[in-house]
């Protein structure tokens, strides 16, 4: 299990204020200035031996992609568009509230994540994009930047060390899909938040034509923590390629449901059981598990025994890491309902570009609805199944394929639950009328 | 017993801003780059719908959209599009119920109930004394203090039908409980007591 001196994350539960001389005790902006003079070029590379990976959902090597930057040297001069560094903070994937104790308990770590990251990126600008509805974390996050703008920590001239860095706090106003990185930065434009064809990949072209790099809150809080204690430390914990401590957000039919820091590739049941409280009801009550939030396909128990919280080994497990936002399901659970849910979910967060995706996800919203009565044949288990690998990989965006995953992860290992529900329901429908 | 919605109400033909929103509205769109206002438009538009008793009639995306230099129409395209800016009027207390999986899983079923019963309405609509509005909505991020309930801008969490009820009677009296879980714990920390951060010297310690 981590040791509390190894966690990143100190104040995640607001036990201690989150103001500026709070956080400078528990190990903040400690030698900024000296990190930031060892150079760009070290912060890049610092990162990739960390081998941190994205921690939004995908998991893309954090140091390669900030790699991808352009870089002016005397040889090739840039073209004079400056670069920014954009954190996505729209934390919207079901099961997903990490980003959220970050902003509102520990939010000096981000704020020093971001001026550090700007060095990385060779960006003098960072925007943080906030959902709209964490209305008070919004505010929180703003008085944490306005305390290390009057501390001189962020603005010209950052903390001494001749950086210039100015960063701003920007409101979304309720879309799921400007989670999507360049539906973000559309959104961050005033426009609607739709997705735009890639390539151009942001890092060419993102944010007003410019270079942008969008990475996750927690991707950007830990920046500093892993550059004062060194890769190796970072890439100390979890197996490779799945390095470093992760906060795991762990949720429904648990005893103690709460949001934890974790070494990466810890046991799932072990996760659960030492800080959740366990199942409800005890591991042999337990149905399956959603890993990775809402878009990661849910895994039965049997899986559930063994399997590693990490990416590779949920990848192995036909499911994901993607956020680690750990939905608990235990036996009293009706499955097909609690995925048809997240149909209706995707169904409303459609940001309706997409034929496939605005069209097709309603169609197995409903369905889904006909599949938790029952009210279907057998064969449309299979046109459902048909049906999302239609959908997905074929839109603009992942949103779709968010959504095609947990329904075919249901059929992939509930089969048989559907198929009963079908059979009940005809007898039932035999039995009224012969009644 | 609804209030009046839809084209019944009666809508206002100006808007513009106060002084102090006025002068909040120019420090936003400081933020972005010369050339680059239109960033600032959820921004004014959610100020615009404070200032409006929290909903947007057409006059305010107008008076935004000049603002901006923006098409109207643009505006109107981003104020449909996001789910937070309300088009119609709704009630002093806006209760926006989350019922995705993670909410459901832990009980958002009674807290549903519990609303719709106490308040004698359904979802989208509004008491006839224009006190409640009520709304399903989708994952508000708050997921391991399920299930939770958005009042305005403020979150409550660890809910269940009885906290519900009285989270209804003390906003119909006009005093909401402190933000945050009404199940008696702070943030998102395990109930029963932490299992990590145990060994953290305070931050007063040096």
């Amino acid at each position: 299990m981590l040791q509390d001196k190894d966690r990143i994350f100190t104040n995640l539960y607001g036990l201690q204020p989150w103001q500026l001389s709070a956080a400078r005790k528990r190990g903040n902006w400690d030698g900024t200035k000296e990190i930031i003079a060892k150079g760009r070029d070290w912060i890049v590379n610092e990162m990739k031996d960390s081998g941190l990976r994205g921690r939004g959902g995908a998991g893309f090597p954090t140091g390669m992609k900030w790699s991808f930057m352009p870089k002016a040297t005397p040889e090739k001069p840039g073209d004079g568009r400056p670069s920014y560094l954009v954190v996505n903070a729209d934390e919207s994937e079901p099961g997903t509230c990490k980003d959220r104790d970050i902003i509102r308990n520990d939010p000096h770590t981000l704020v020093e994540g971001c001026l550090l990251t700007g060095v990385g990126l060779g960006a003098h600008a960072g925007y943080i994009y906030i959902r709209g509805e964490y209305v008070n974390e919004a505010k929180v996050l703003q008085a944490a930047i306005d305390e290390a703008y009057a501390a001189g920590l962020i603005g010209k001239n950052a903390c001494g060390s001749g950086w210039d860095f100015d960063l701003y706090l920007h409101r979304g106003a309720g879309a799921y899909i400007c989670g999507e990185e360049t539906a973000l930065l559309e959104s961050l434009e005033g426009k609607k938040g739709q997705p735009r064809l890639k390539p151009p990949f942001p890092a060419a072209c993102g944010l007003y034509g410019c270079p942008t790099t969008v990475n996750n809150v927690e991707t950007i809080a830990v920046v500093p923590t892993i550059l004062r204690r060194g890769a190796a430390w970072f890439a100390g914990f979890g197996r490779p390629k799945n390095s470093g401590t992760k906060i795991f957000c762990i949720q429904g039919h648990v005893n103690q449901p709460c949001n934890v820091e974790e070494a990466m590739s810890i046991p799932l049941k072990e996760l659960v059981e030492k800080h959740a409280g366990g199942v409800r009801g005890g591991w042999d009550n337990l149905l399956a598990v959603i890993p990775g939030g809402s878009s990661t396909p849910c895994i039965p128990k049997s899986v559930c025994d063994t399997v590693l919280m990490d990416f590779d080994a949920l990848r192995d497990a036909k499911s994901g890491l993607g956020t680690a936002a750990v939905i608990v399901m235990d036996k009293s659970t009706d499955i097909i309902y609690a995925i048809a849910r997240l149909s209706q979910f995707y169904k409303h967060e459609s940001c309706g570009q997409c034929t496939p995706c605005r069209e097709g996800l309603g169609w197995v919203w409903r369905v889904m609805l006909r599949m938790v009565q029952g009210r279907a044949s057998i064969e449309e288990i299979d046109t459902l199944e048909e049906v999302t690998r239609g959908i997905e990989g074929h839109t603009i965006c992942a949103l779709a394929d968010g959504a095609a995953w947990p329904v075919q992860g249901l059929i992939r290992h509930f089969r048989p639950e559907m198929e009963a529900r079908i059979k009940a329901y005809k007898s039932g429908a035999l039995r009224q009328a012969a009644e | 017993m609804s209030a009046p919605t839809g084209n019944a109400v009666p809508r206002p033909a100006i808007f513009a801003f106060n002084e102090a929103n006025l002068a909040k509205a120019k420090q936003i769109i400081g933020k972005y780059p010369a050339g680059r206002q239109a960033s600032a438009v959820l921004p004014l538009l959610d100020l615009a719908q404070r200032q409006h008793d929290n909903w947007l009639p057409r006059a305010a995306m107008d008076y935004v959209a000049g603002l901006l230099d923006m098409a109207p129409i643009r505006v109107y395209e981003v104020a449909t599009f996001y789910t937070m800016f309300n088009l119609q009027p709704i009630g002093k207390w806006f209760f926006q119920v989350c019922t995705t999986t993670p909410c459901w899983l832990r009980g958002s079923d009674a807290v549903v109930k519990t609303c719709e019963s106490k308040l004698g309405i359904h979802m989208r609509e509004s008491t006839a004394d224009g006190l409640f509005s009520l709304r399903e909505v989708e994952c508000l991020g708050c997921c391991v203090n399920a299930p939770v309930i958005q009042v305005n801008d403020d979150v409550y969490e660890d809910l269940d039908a009885q906290s519900t009820a009285k989270l209804i009677d003390a906003c119909r009296a006009g005093n909401p409980p402190p933000v945050g879980s009404l199940g008696g714990r702070k943030h998102s920390g395990p109930a029963s007591g932490l299992t990590s951060l145990t060994q953290v010297p305070a931050a007063g310690d040096e």
